[in-house]
């Protein structure tokens, strides 16, 4: 019994190490600047646990084979060894406490620094299955929405066009645009339940609360399309909330914006 | 120490004595026969939900019989689906992670392991299970309402849970259900909190130190304390949350909401308000679950390593840390919820503290093993089993607890791997170890031991095999509570993962029958039991199988020993009882 149990924990360790350290399903590339110094701290991360994990299993293998019983021998009284314990201890506390503190960085960056100055600005609205975009126009200001304005067919946000800076602010629907290499500071809010902006490659994942603007700001250092997703529960087809990020050069970007501005 | 209680007369009448009965046996009994139901129902709604995943579209008419409604069309629809993960996850969270380990086995065996007639407060703890039974009522009941059960999830994020149907399916009566049977559950839970730490605090026999306790009663009494500080939170949320819906407050609820071109009339209300009073008590909850089977593991480890339990006083230190620790982490479960950055960093790096006390149970585990004499006895496979998984699901959360991590890995898949190994699967391991342990004290017959062993094996690898491959979901970005992946092209991939899962959770699933056959075959069929069949030293070893009505008669024990005195040199047997008499003075 103690070696049929050893070889099965032997065997589930080898195949879960296989399992992440083949990667044959893992995130896509990061596209983002800050994206690469997360994945550094999570392969880090996951280094360290995952030897300590195998380390645990084979350990308890081995214990369970070696010191089955045979005989009538008896077990050692032994029950205390302050020594060891404080070791341990110690050892744990340390790299547990480095991992916690190194995991900061990025966190930091990301949020206890206001976005960059000169960034873009884009809000997210979001609603029941649906992503609003809005760009401030040439203004560079968002113009006043107002929520008795908001109608689903043609005003999805509620601009209150009787502000001058809500004239040139564009709307789009599940596509959001935005020039590479530049940063992008976004204003994320919800119309009722809360969602939460995903975007895998971007390595960012922020909620929507209803009633909060909540700033975020990225960089995205690669072009091409991504798939914004809801990864907040936010109702019956939750899993349909998608959206599109499209990472363009600056000047198509810029012709991007121009199609949707009204005329 | 311990207070004069007259020995009272086991009541006559079936209905005194096994319905209305005020006996902590009885009633531990009747807690663990109500999880037993419970589990059953949470595993069916959670192999409807794997189907779901594995094949979306597909139709099952013979399960559509079990929802007639919900499943009109015989296929699991996605608000189905929602209803599910909701039902789920309460039943399994409330009905049997906290009941069965603290309400059945906490109750059964703490009075008799502290030596006491039963419990301080004998009519409380009866109420007690009564309100939890009701409890478990109205949330069934959320199935057949119009609208059926809440598709808010086990967390019921205001404001989806707070603004009524208009937000979706089930979110009418069936959330009103849901939230009056969490009420009633915290209610239930208060009462049997306030007994568990008055009885062992108060009526510990002569000699029952509480440096003599075992570790199964430091663990309940531990995880009591936490209830009591934690369900109070909860009920406060949850009769708030109802008043949002019923009587047009606003705690949850912001001004200026519009749902289906709808505006709503509520102002001025949070919606991370109902998020800190949820996890200031949904995160010691998870600690309710997990502690109880720490406390059975050790308690089992060390009976058949044939050894003293490894650093018994590090062993109850860890167990109050991370009960204190428990309540100073709840932040951790909304790093990205928009709450300050600054608290976010607080709360991860207090996280990332409970790994220590939680890796000192795990080495003293594995010290517990070093030079023992190992029996693999079926709770034996079991508590080792519970080493093992503890290991795995409390590694990841190193990387949950980090915050930049959790911005790729929260209200992911990896989630969901790691708290149904931590708080699932380990606690369930917990259970089976209990189970498998103290059923011959329980029933007086022995559980099959061939059963149990092709239970343990076929459990052990299939819940590795289920939940492995899910941290690989969440890493590849799958958001969890989605009913299906073909929406995303980022998803689809992913989906024969979700197959293989399904195939696994499946053949767990069936596994469990195995378990369910011989509890059952065993209570009548079983072979008799004698007092001590394990050879074990704590109280309850020295009663009959099972106890008589006041446990231990006229005679109240007199302990003289430690908890875990297994191989004393010198002593005539390899184990010591807790009432031994006290040994000579060394020569």
């Amino acid at each position: 019994m103690g070696f049929a149990l050893a070889l099965v924990i032997g065997v589930i360790t080898l195949g879960t190490v296989i399992m992440f350290a083949g990667r044959f399903w893992w995130f896509p590339e990061a596209i983002s600047e800050h994206g690469p110094s997360i994945d550094r701290q999570f392969m880090l991360t996951l280094t360290i646990i995952g030897i300590a994990f195998a380390l645990a299993q084979v350990m308890l293998a081995f214990f369970i084979v070696r010191y089955r019983r045979q005989g009538e021998e008896r077990a050692s009284y032994w029950h205390d060894s302050p020594r060891l314990e404080v070791l341990w201890t110690t050892i744990t506390a340390v790299v547990f406490l480095s991992l916690a503190v190194l995991g900061q960085r990025v966190w930091a960056k990301l949020h206890l620094n206001a976005p960059p100055p000169g960034a873009l600005q884009v809000e997210v609205t979001a609603q029941q299955f649906v992503w609003n975009i809005r760009y401030p126009g040439p203004d560079g200001k968002f113009g006043r929405t107002r929520t008795d304005l908001i109608n689903d067919v043609d005003n999805p946000v509620g601009l209150d066009l009787s502000d001058p800076a809500a004239h040139d602010d564009i709307v789009t629907v599940n596509q959001m645009a935005i020039p590479v290499n530049r940063d992008i500071h976004v204003v994320l809010r919800s119309k009722d339940v809360i969602h939460s902006f995903w975007v895998p490659p971007l390595r960012m994942k922020q909620d929507a609360v209803p009633g909060l603007a909540i700033n975020i700001h990225f960089k995205a250092v690669k072009t091409g399309q991504f798939e914004i997703a809801c990864a907040e529960l936010c109702g019956l087809t939750h899993h349909r909330m998608r959206g599109f990020l499209l990472v363009l050069p600056e000047p198509e970007f810029e012709r991007w914006l121009q199609q949707r501005a009204s005329p | 120490m311990r207070q004069a209680v007259a020995t009272h007369e086991a009541p006559k009448g079936f209905i005194r004595r096994y319905i209305f009965s005020t006996d902590h046996k009885v009633i531990g009994l009747q807690y663990l026969f109500l999880a037993l139901a419970a589990v059953a129902i949470g595993i069916v709604l959670s192999l409807y939900m794997r189907l779901r995943l594995a094949w979306p579209t597909e139709r099952w008419p013979l399960l559509a019989k079990l929802f007639p409604n919900a499943m009109a069309g015989g296929t699991i629809s996605p608000e189905f689906y929602l209803s599910l993960v909701t039902m789920h996850g309460t039943i399994m969270v409330f009905f049997v992670l906290t009941t069965a380990p603290l309400g059945g086995f906490g109750n059964y065996f703490l009075p008799i392991q502290v030596g006491a007639h039963d419990m301080a407060f004998p009519v409380l703890n009866m109420l007690s299970f009564w309100v939890t039974l009701a409890g478990f009522l109205v949330l069934m009941a959320a199935f057949f309402v119009s609208g059926g059960a809440p598709i808010s999830g086990w967390t019921a994020y205001a404001p989806l849970s707070a603004i009524g149907e208009i937000a979706g399916p089930g979110l009418g009566m069936g959330q009103n259900l849901w939230i009056l049977s969490i009420a009633l559950f915290c209610i239930a839970s208060l009462l049997g909190a306030l007994n568990f730490i008055t009885t062992t605090l108060n009526l510990r026999t002569k000699g029952m130190a509480m440096t003599r306790l075992p570790l199964t009663v430091w663990a309940w009494f531990t995880t009591a304390v936490l209830a009591l500080l934690a369900f109070p939170v909860l009920l406060a949320g949850g009769i708030l949350l109802l008043l949002d819906r019923v009587a047009g407050t606003s705690f949850f609820v912001p001004g200026g909401l519009i749902v289906s071109d709808q505006i709503l009339p509520h102002k001025g209300g949070s919606p991370l308000l109902w998020q800190h009073l949820f996890w200031f008590f949904g995160h010691p909850e998870v600690y309710i679950a997990i502690l109880p089977g720490m406390g059975i593991t050790s308690h089992v480890l060390s009976t058949f390593a044939r050894k003293p339990i490894f650093g018994y006083r590090a062993m109850v230190t860890a167990i109050f840390a991370i009960g204190l620790l428990g309540f100073l982490v709840w932040g951790h479960h909304m790093f990205v919820s928009g709450m300050s950055p600054y608290s976010a960093i607080a709360f991860s790096l207090l996280t990332l503290s409970i790994g220590v006390p939680s890796a000192i149970k795990t080495f003293n585990w594995l010290a517990t093993l070093y030079k023992a004499r190992i029996r693999f006895t079926v709770p034996m496979l079991f508590a080792l089993g519970f080493v093992s998984i503890f290991v795995t699901g409390g590694l990841s959360g190193i990387i949950l607890g980090q915050t930049s991590l959790d911005i790729l890995m929260h209200d992911t898949y990896f989630v969901v791997a790691h708290f149904h190994l931590i708080m699932g699967v380990a606690a369930i391991f917990g259970i089976f170890a209990g189970t498998y342990y103290w059923f011959p004290k329980m029933f007086g017959r022995m559980m099959n031991d061939t059963l149990g062993k092709l239970h343990f094996w076929l459990t052990f690898i299939g819940i590795y095999a289920i939940f492995i491959p899910m941290h690989i979901l969440g890493i590849a970005g799958h958001p969890r509570r989605y009913a299906e992946t073909v929406g995303f092209d980022f998803l689809t991939p992913l989906q024969p993962i979700h197959v293989f899962i399904t195939i696994a959770a499946l053949i767990t699933a069936g596994a469990q029958l195995l378990f369910f056959f011989n509890f059952f075959w065993s209570i009548w069929k079983g072979q008799k039991a004698e007092t001590n069949p394990w050879r074990a030293t704590t109280l309850e070893w020295t009663v009959p199988s099972p106890p008589p009505h006041d446990n231990f008669g006229p005679q109240t024990p007199v302990v003289h020993h430690g908890p875990y005195e297994y191989s004393v040199p010198g002593a005539a047997e390899d184990y010591l009882l807790q009432t031994a008499p006290p040994a000579p003075a060394k020569s």
